[in-house]
This record gives structure tokens, sequence and C-alpha cells, in this order.
């Protein structure tokens, strides 16, 4: 059991039983049952557990499957920092929520399935789990514009190495404002076509 | 278009098949509820909820007693193997049964939905016209019978007005089991999502053992009769149709119209669900504890790099075929699971053999035990072998095999039963040339993969055979330091990575190209594809079959094969 990462599990247990609130809910708020008001109530908290289990965090170990479109609700779900990311909160504010859809026999069975999400969260924060947002990859790729600055500074034909030195020396004594213009040959060359 | 449907027209059958009889039991279902004089009076309460309801409960009687027998395995091996002179497209349907197993939990899933939603309006209307007041014929019948505890002929269940539909879910046998069962179907199916079933295969191996409380509180659901229609006496004597209307004159025991009667529905779930049950338990407690009795011998443990154990192994009365699977226990381990491995050993070897990577928590301990070197191993049991087997990859002249990562295990198994039955001449080896793609992110976990490949190259140079196995391999995880070590060695007879004579491809395949160049190398000739891999990639490749296939049918042709390992 040490690996299992228990938080997995719980997500799709709480999306889960937000869509079976919201499907409850619907139908009592729809048929009028009596006390439907819990079953609007059954609606809103269904809605707001689905978008808060939507992103799904990032695993400890190997690459984790991102939900179609997670993103967007992944950054809403980041700005509240240590409120989503600790699954000690999440295990509370899941029963809480649960609670008052336990009234109405048409939200009765998301209460239950919310409570069992509520219990496996539970489980995963005492083992220290956290709940990572999954971040794209920041593109690395060095602008080749911004790494040339200058356009080389002795380019071929070249003198051989003797003569470079002699004239390196020459040059450091004139003054070194040469121009960075056309290429002016320390040697004379020919054009030897052959 | 043949193609298609060779390869898909018998499941596209069965589907329709299943399809059309789901909808005829639900109409059938519907309609009864829906006409019969028997539920006159209940309807008059219920509407048609109630018709609603029992046509999916039919249908969740009829899947439920069809969920568990994909999962026969023995069951499925014993018609394949009676079922050999059957054309292999009849045979291949039954590799298909872990599909076939969650489409119908899928429809499990749907009909509860709609089974549930029919009885919350159905409790909402009995518990109505309980507390109404307004005379109707409704809260008349609700009325009737309900203080006379002896006799059994009571309508509605909801036998007094203070009577929540909250009490009496969890006071009727049909309420309480239905929540419990439920409860244990949304564990099953979110435990058995795909991450989690491949991530963590313990969480879903434990709780998918709900079964049993779904298939008892199934069993058990329609004991209390809490479904009411009108007895035969009852209709005799008062005619629903004649005597609605006088609904209000009954207690004067008005001589052709007296109070009618009710009885429960008789439980029927039991009858649809006992055979599949007995028949799965069957095959997981009796078969399976006598095969896990059976001695395993370890010939040979090999601990290859990145953690990956072979275990050859032998046991008397075993006999596989190529790209099967078993199931392996290990009770130093754990006393209850059971984990499934492909055999990556040939039919022709005197043993089999299996590699296990480091992949979670049970596969991690074995590996750990393996390597202590103890001479006592640890007692390793086995059940199977199971699965598809894939006798068409030697039918085809040209082979084109492709492995994606993990996928290129069952391809072991086929490689080493190629080798063997080419060089003993096997008549039932009809090919002459593969084309083996390997793709995976780095080689890594397959390093054992590599040595076959390089015996295997070794093998076909002694014979002279060189141009038997042509294989690819494509590295999709590199960067620039490996391709620059790469460019570096671009010289070397072997390739730096793999010291295999064929180079080390980096990136994807450019399948254009690769079924171009076998199309011209074999212009006349019917080449097998197959694939175990990604469905991405699956559709990729049958698109470039049909799109490389030659117009002439006796040029070039491409079948496509996606094997489920």
């Amino acid at each position: 059991m040490g690996q299992i990462e228990w938080a997995m599990w719980a997500n799709e247990q709480a999306l889960a039983s937000g869509l079976i609130l919201i499907t409850g809910g619907i139908v009592a708020t729809a048929a009028q049952f009596a006390q439907w008001y819990f079953g609007v109530y059954s609606i809103a908290a269904g809605v707001f557990v689905c978008l808060l289990e939507y992103p799904r965090g990032k695993r400890r170990k190997g690459s984790t499957m991102e939900r179609c479109g997670q993103k967007y609700m992944t950054k809403v779900v980041k700005l509240f920092g240590p409120l989503t990311r600790n699954y000690y909160v999440r295990a509370f504010l899941h029963l809480g929520l649960s609670v008052p859809a336990g009234f109405l026999l048409a939200t009765i069975l998301g209460t239950a399935c919310l409570a069992i999400a509520s219990g496996i969260y539970l489980l995963a924060a005492v083992r220290g789990e956290q709940w990572t947002p999954i971040e794209p990859k920041p593109k690395e790729r060095p602008q080749v514009g911004t790494t040339i600055k200058q356009p080389p500074s002795n380019p071929p034909p070249r003198p051989p190495a003797e003569a470079r030195k002699k004239l390196s020396e020459e040059e450091s004594a004139a003054a070194t404002s040469v121009p960075s213009g056309p290429q002016e040959n320390p040697i004379p060359v020919t054009d030897e076509v052959v | 278009m043949g193609n298609w449907i060779i390869n898909h027209g018998i499941s596209g059958l069965i589907l329709a098949v299943w399809l059309g009889l789901n909808v005829f039991l639900f109409v059938n279902a519907f309609l009864l509820y829906e006409k019969a004089d028997k539920y006159f009076y209940t309807r008059k309460i219920l509407g048609s909820a109630l018709a609603w309801a029992r046509a999916s409960a039919r249908c969740l009687n009829f899947n439920s007693m069809l969920i568990l027998i994909p999962v026969c395995r023995n069951l499925l091996s014993f018609l394949r193997g009676t079922c050999s002179f059957c054309r292999s497209t009849l045979r291949k349907q039954l590799d298909h049964n872990l599909t076939f197993h969650k489409l119908v939990a899928y429809m499990i899933c749907l009909h509860t939905a709609i089974h549930i939603i029919a009885h919350l309006f159905n409790f909402e209307r009995y518990s109505n016209s309980r507390k109404a007041t307004d005379g109707s014929i409704a809260s008349v019948l609700s009325s009737l019978y309900n203080d006379k505890k002896e006799e059994n002929y009571w309508l509605n269940p909801f036998h007094s007005q203070d009577m929540t539909v909250e009490y009496v879910t969890f006071t009727t046998i049909a309420g309480l089991t239905g929540v419990i069962i439920t409860i244990a179907l949304v564990l099953m199916v979110t435990s058995a999502m795909e991450f989690i079933r491949r991530s963590y295969f313990e969480v879903f191996w434990y709780t998918h053992h709900l079964f049993v409380i779904y298939f008892i509180g199934l069993g058990l659901h329609g004991i209390g009769g809490i479904v009411r229609g009108q007895t035969q006496e009852s209709m005799h004597e008062s005619d629903p149709r004649k005597c609605e209307e006088s609904f209000q004159t009954w207690n004067d025991h008005h001589p052709s119209c007296k109070n009618p009667r009710f009885e429960g529905h008789a439980p029927e779930s039991w009858k649809w669900i006992l055979a599949p049950l007995i028949l799965y338990l069957f095959e997981r407690i009796i078969l399976r504890g006598y095969r896990s009795l059976q001695k395993v011998e370890i010939i040979k443990v090999v601990m290859h790099p990145s953690k990956v154990l072979e275990l050859q192994l032998t046991k008397r009365g075993f006999s596989m075929e190529v790209g099967q699977y078993i199931f392996v226990k290990c009770p130093s381990i754990s006393y209850l699971e059971w984990h499934p491995f492909t055999l990556t050993s040939a039919p022709e070897e005197d043993f089999f053999s299996i590699h296990i990577r480091a992949a979670g928590d049970w596969t991690e301990n074995l590996i750990r035990a393996f390597e202590q070197q103890h001479s006592p191993f640890p007692r390793i049991q086995v059940d199977g072998p199971f699965g598809t087997v894939s006798e068409d990859v030697f039918q085809y002249e040209v082979a084109m095999l492709v492995g994606a990562g993990i996928g290129v295990t069952p391809f072991a198994s086929i490689l080493k039963s190629i080798w063997y039955k080419f060089r003993q001449d096997d008549r039932k080896l009809k090919t002459q040339t593969i084309y083996f793609y390997w793709i995976c992110r780095e080689t890594g976990a397959f390093a054992w993969f590599n040595d076959l490949l390089a015996s295997l190259e070794q093998e076909m140079e002694e014979l002279g055979k060189v141009g038997f196995l042509n294989y690819r391999l494509f590295l999709t995880g590199w960067n620039s330091n490996i391709a620059g070590h790469a460019a570096l060695n671009f010289d070397k007879a072997t390739d730096i990575l793999t010291g295999l004579k064929q180079k080390t491809f980096f990136g994807r395949p450019m399948w254009d190209n690769e079924f171009s160049a076998i199309a011209t190398a074999h212009p006349k000739s019917a080449v097998g594809v197959f694939l175990c891999g990604p469905k991405k990639m699956a559709k990729s490749l049958s698109k470039r079959c049909r799109q490389h296939s030659s117009l002439d049918p006796r040029k070039v042709q491409f079948y496509f094969n996606k094997e489920n390992f």
C-alpha cells in the first residue's frame, strides 16, 4: 500500500459524487418533490464540487494524464493556495457539503458518495499527500538572434599563426578604432583562379 | 472496405444483437406495466413511473447476468479451444471480452440512473397519495388494508401518514439493498477508471470485489414484494375497468365491486443472475484454487537492468500459445492478489517466462524478494494461460509488427516463436519477411528485449538469413545530447545505444515512407500489420493500410490487426 496515491481515487469519487448530486438535485427541483429546496442546494453544491475536482492533481511519480481542458480550472484552483492544496481542508469541506443533501431522498446517494470521497481524502491527507497543479512546461528555445551581437572579428582568410601574433602586437600599439566595416586583409590576398 | 467488415463486422453484429435485446426487453416490460390490468390501480397512484422503473429493472437484470460472462476466462479459453475449426475472426471476438464487460457496465450505470429516478417519483407519489385528503381514487387505494396487519393486501407501502420517503427507503429491503448496491456500483466504477486501474492496480482489484455485495444485494432486492399488482381472484371479482368509477362505494359491500386486493411481485433477479454467478464463483474458487495448488517450478531468475525481473517457470500440464497472459500470485507478498502478466516465451520452449517491471507495490516487493537471492525462493502460483492467440501473425507472407512501449512484450513471444518455426521449417509458418517497429521513450526498461533482438540478429547471421527480420527502433524520448552522440558515432557498425546492427532512429516513424518502402519491396504480397500500442497509433496505421493497399487485389494489400494484449 506504500505507493498508492489515494487522492487520485478520491478525486474520481468526488467528481462522480458531484455529478450524482447535480442529477438528484435536478430531479427533485424539476418535479417539485417535498422539500425541493434541498434539491437546489444540491445542484449548487454539485457544481461547486465538480469545478473544484475537475483539475486533476499531479502524481508524485510518473506522468499524469490531464483531463480535457483542465488548465483553465487549474489556474482558478491554484489561486486559493493552501485551501485547495491541503487535503484535510478538502476532506472536511466535502463532509460539510454532503450533509444538507442528506435530508432529501433524491440527493442522499450524492451525500453517501461524497462522504466516502471525503473519507478517502482524509486518508490521503494523513499520508501527507498534496494537490500540486499540472503546469505546462515552459518552452526553452534560445533566441537565435540575440546570441549574435557582433560580426566575427577575425574572419578567414586568416594569415598563419605567427603572422597573426605579429600583427596583433602592431595593432595593440596602434590606435584600435578599427571600424567593423568591410574587412581589411592583413596580408595582400590575390585571387588565384586556376 | 472488405477488410473493415471482416475486422469489425462480427463485433458490430454482436453489439447490434445486444442493443437490440436491451431495447426489446425494455419496451416489452414497459408495455406490460403500462397496459396490463393487473397494475391498473397501481398506475392510478404512480402513473408511468412504474413502467419506467420496471423496464429499467428488467434491463438491469439482463445486463447483470451478462457482465460476469466476459470475465469467466476459463470458459472463454474452453470456447476458443473447442472452436478451433471456426474462423479466427469468430474466435477474435472472445478477445474483446473486456471491452464488452465495460460496455455492459456502462449500460448498467445508465439503467441504474433511470431506475432510481423512476423510483424517486414512485415514492414521492405514494407518499403524497397517502397524505392526500381529497378523497381521490389514489388516496382511497392508499388507505386500503393499512390497519389490518395480518392481511398482506395493501397497495401503498406507506402504511401511515407520518412515514417519510427516507423512512420507507431505509426500512424496506428493497430500499436498503438498493442504496447499498448503488454505492457499491459507484465505488466499483470510480476505481475502475483507466487512470486509477493502470496506476494503482491494487485499489481497482480490491474495490472491484464489491461485486459480491452488488450481486447479493441484487438477489435480495425484490424479496419484500414492494411492487404491487392486483391478485387474480380480486380481478375476477372486481374487474378494475368496470369498478374504477365506483371507487367511493367499494366499502358498501357492493356486490360486483369489492375492495381490490393486491399482492407483491415475486423476486426475479435471482433467476437471471444465479447461473453466471455460480459459473464465475466456480472459476474463481474451484479452478483457480485447484490451479494454485499445482506446483510451479522456478527454473531460472534473471535480473535485467532497470529493475526488470525475468522468471522462467515450468508447471505440469501447462501449454501456451503466443501472446497469451497468466495470473500470478505470490502468497508471501499478498495472500489475495493475482496480477496479470504477458508471457514472453515461445510455445516451442520447454519453460514459460514472464518479465516483471517494477510498477507498483506488489511488483516492487516481488523484485526485492527475488533480489535477495535466498536459496528458497518465494513460492509462485500461476493461473492461466488466458487471452488472445495471435496465430494470424504466422499467416501472412510479410508481417509488419509494431510494438509501442510496453506493447513490445507480447512480441517477444511472437518473434521467438517465428524464429523457432522458421528454423524447424514449420509448414504453418507462411512468413518470409518480418518488419518489426519498436517505438518507446527510452530503452531502459526494455533492455532485455534489446538482448533478445541482438541474439536473434546473431542467429540469423549464422544461418545466413539476414533479410528475414528487419527491425527499426524509434526512441521518442531523445534529447540533443543523445542525438549529438549518435551523430558523432555515425560511422560505427553497431548502434551506440543498443549495440544492434540496425541504427536507432530518433522521434516517431514516418509511416508513409515505411509503408511505401514495404509496398515497393513486396509488390505482390499480402502484408499483415499487427499493432500493440495506443489507440491513436491504431487509427494512424489503419488509415495508412487503407491508403497504401493497392486497388488491384493481386498487388500489395495491407491488412490491419489491432491486438489487445
